[in-house]
């Protein structure tokens, strides 16, 4: 498989002043040295809690925000260093889609007006009809009919919108698709709705996805491979069946283990997580996680651990590789429910 | 999902605007339909009254001077010089009321620009334009108009850019705090991913969304238009005799207080209408525009 998009020790600072001067006192690093590869046609799941960079990453990744130090090369060719104006022709190839679908459709146009709008700059030859028809189009594909193109968005649910948000990302026709968080505000049963559609949508137009979420259901139902994110470094890295069945580091065995299990009774061996997580302010020396593993030693407090291959296409920056994780879902078939007695 | 039916589209008629539930709620506002009612009717008496009229505003009858209102033809009186004062009202009221709307449309328009560039870019274009009108601000107005007022050759055209330089501040504020609050929305940045130029963004995805603010802004700075020019006809550095302005007649009566109050009832009563009528006219607007009091 080739590799489509890629971040090379990616950096993200943002620096935080203080006093009369304004003099940079610290940097919240927000995206510290990722090193990532997308592979043409998949769909990579990003995971992480709140405040681990991954969204960042994501609008690193799309050039909407120039990252501090580091590359991404799409197809080889680094953005980082681009201009305004040479990043033009790499707007059509990658699009994003927006977690909040009520403040990322413009309240004062139509839905042509908000789907025809990136035919306008990328496609100026089309005339007024072709754009039209391109918007009915699209519109259709994303499962809304052809007649609703007039309507504004205040006249959409939720799920109608980020539809409409999938749409005008698609009608460019891209290569690669970056949705941050596509889901996370809509409700379970749209959830699934517009999770069949993005599978749908990669399928019939070969689209590359790096799907944000925090939610590891949506990625065990989507992703192909599973990026685990914290304190903006990539702690593992595996498809995703693996990363289910055998994680190889002690904070995806702790989030997998702090996802609720559907079955009733049914309870996992729960990894407690200890505190809160640092402040991507002043992250603790040596290992990010070694401040919350139950598994840290003292020479967590000098390790630097990189990403390790621990398997094939498995990769896992922990520096131990004695110790023996609980999977989220175990190989065995799934004993009988056991009767509760109150 | 299948909430919307396949229904043929409905295009939003032009005439929405006049049906919306802000304009309904406008309507229901009853002082800003009364002071819509008096500027409308004030309008149009100062453009379509001095047809009615038997005199002009400089016909001179030495024998009619000083009558007082409802004398004669004279409906509200003669001034010192035996002029017809509704002429001269309505002439002069002309005058202001295209001051008043000129200088508006004038610092609307400079404050529109500034508060949209300062606020779409934010950073140090934001810091150096904000500034500016902090400078700007600090002046008081007053006296700032005076002493242009006093250099430059006082015509309507003239006063009418000294108010409009001095009055686009609040606008350029507004307009930039608004901006702020679009330019961080994701449509913005989806459109800015798109690749497309930065006009375009404040132009056609920015600037509709911050409209409401901008109109009742414009309708106060109406107001405070029509003030500033009585303000300075009044004190003499502006609309110069024999052309009438709701100022400048008012400082004429000013010696004939006791002996002809009307001279100077007749341009204050006009002054306050207007005023007080786009004062409520704004309000109006700004309880059915915000945003928050809507749904």
């Amino acid at each position: 498989m080739s590799t489509l998009i890629e971040a090379v020790d990616l950096k993200q600072h943002y620096p935080v002043r203080q006093g009369l001067l304004g003099r940079q006192t610290a940097a919240v690093k927000a995206v510290d040295g990722v090193n990532l590869r997308i592979h043409r046609g998949e769909v990579l799941g990003l995971v992480g809690e709140s405040g681990s960079g991954k969204s960042t990453l994501g609008r690193n990744l799309m050039m909407m925000e120039r990252p501090t130090s580091g590359a991404v090369l799409y197809e080889g060719s680094d953005l980082a260093g681009r201009s305004h104006k040479a990043l033009h022709p790499y707007r059509r190839k990658m699009q994003m889609v927006f977690q909040d679908p009520f403040s990322s459709l413009n309240p004062r146009m139509t839905v042509e007006d908000s789907l025809t709008m990136p035919l306008r700059f990328h496609q100026p030859e089309l005339s007024a009809a072709q754009r039209r028809d391109a918007a009915a189009e699209t519109l259709e594909r994303v499962g809304l009919p052809r007649s609703m193109i007039t309507r504004y968005p205040h006249e959409f649910s939720g799920g109608q919108r980020q539809r409409i948000g999938i749409a005008r990302g698609l009608i460019v026709r891209p290569e690669f698709m970056v949705a941050d968080e596509p889901v996370s505000a809509l409700d379970v049963s749209v959830q699934a709705q517009v999770l069949n559609l993005f599978s749908e949508i990669r399928e019939s137009l070969g689209l590359t996805l790096l799907f944000v979420t925090h939610d590891l259901a949506v990625v065990g139902h989507i992703a192909d491979r599973v990026a685990v994110m914290y304190l903006g470094q990539i702690m593992e890295i595996a498809p995703t069946r693996a990363l289910f069945t055998a994680p190889k580091h002690p904070y995806t065995e702790t989030l997998l283990s702090a996802a609720p299990q559907p079955t009733v009774g049914a309870r996992g061996a729960r990894i407690p997580m200890k505190g809160e997580p640092p402040s991507p302010l002043s992250p603790p020396s040596g290992c990010v996680f070694r401040t919350r593993c139950s598994h840290a030693t003292p020479e967590c407090d000098a390790a630097h651990p990189e990403l390790r291959s621990r398997a094939p296409g498995h990769l896992s920056a922990c520096i131990r590789d004695d110790i023996s994780l609980v999977p989220a879902v175990s190989d065995r078939p799934t004993s009988p429910r056991r009767k509760q007695s109150a | 999902m299948s909430a919307i039916s396949d229904a043929p589209a409905r295009r939003p008629s032009p005439l929405r605007v006049f049906t919306g539930p802000r304009m309904r709620k406008f309507m229901r506002h009853r002082l800003a339909m009364l002071g819509l009612i008096m500027i409308v009717g004030l309008t149009l008496t100062c453009f379509f009254g001095p047809y009615l009229l038997p005199y002009d505003e400089l016909y001179i009858d030495l024998r009619a001077r000083f009558s007082p209102p409802l004398t004669e033809n004279h409906i509200l009186g003669t001034d010192p010089l035996g002029r017809d004062i509704a002429a001269r009202l309505f002439s002069a009221g002309q005058i202001s009321l295209t001051v008043g709307f000129t200088a508006m449309v004038l610092s609307t328009l400079i404050g529109t620009v500034i508060g949209l560039v300062a606020g779409y870019f934010g950073g140090w274009t934001r810091t150096g334009l904000m500034r500016i009108v902090d400078a700007f601000l600090s002046f008081p107005s007053i006296f700032l108009m005076l002493t242009l007022a006093a250099f430059l050759q006082p015509s309507p055209t003239m006063i009418t850019l000294i108010i409009a330089v001095t009055s686009w501040m609040e606008v350029a504020r507004i307009v930039e705090a608004e901006v702020r609050g679009q330019a961080s929305r994701d449509f913005t940045a989806a459109a800015r991913m798109i690749g497309a130029p930065h006009w375009w963004i404040m132009l056609r995805e920015i600037l509709p969304n911050v409209t409401g603010p901008i109109i009742v802004a414009a309708t106060l700075t109406v107001a405070r238009a029509i003030l500033l020019e009585a303000y300075i006809s009044f004190l003499g550095y502006g609309i110069q005799p024999p052309l009438p302005s709701w100022g400048n007649m008012l400082n004429n009566a000013q010696q004939y207080l006791e002996s002809a109050p009307w001279l100077a009832i007749v341009p204050g009563v006009a002054i306050t209408m207007a005023v007080t009528s786009f004062n409520f006219i704004g309000d109006g607007l700004r309880d059915a525009l915000d945003a928050r009091s809507v749904k």
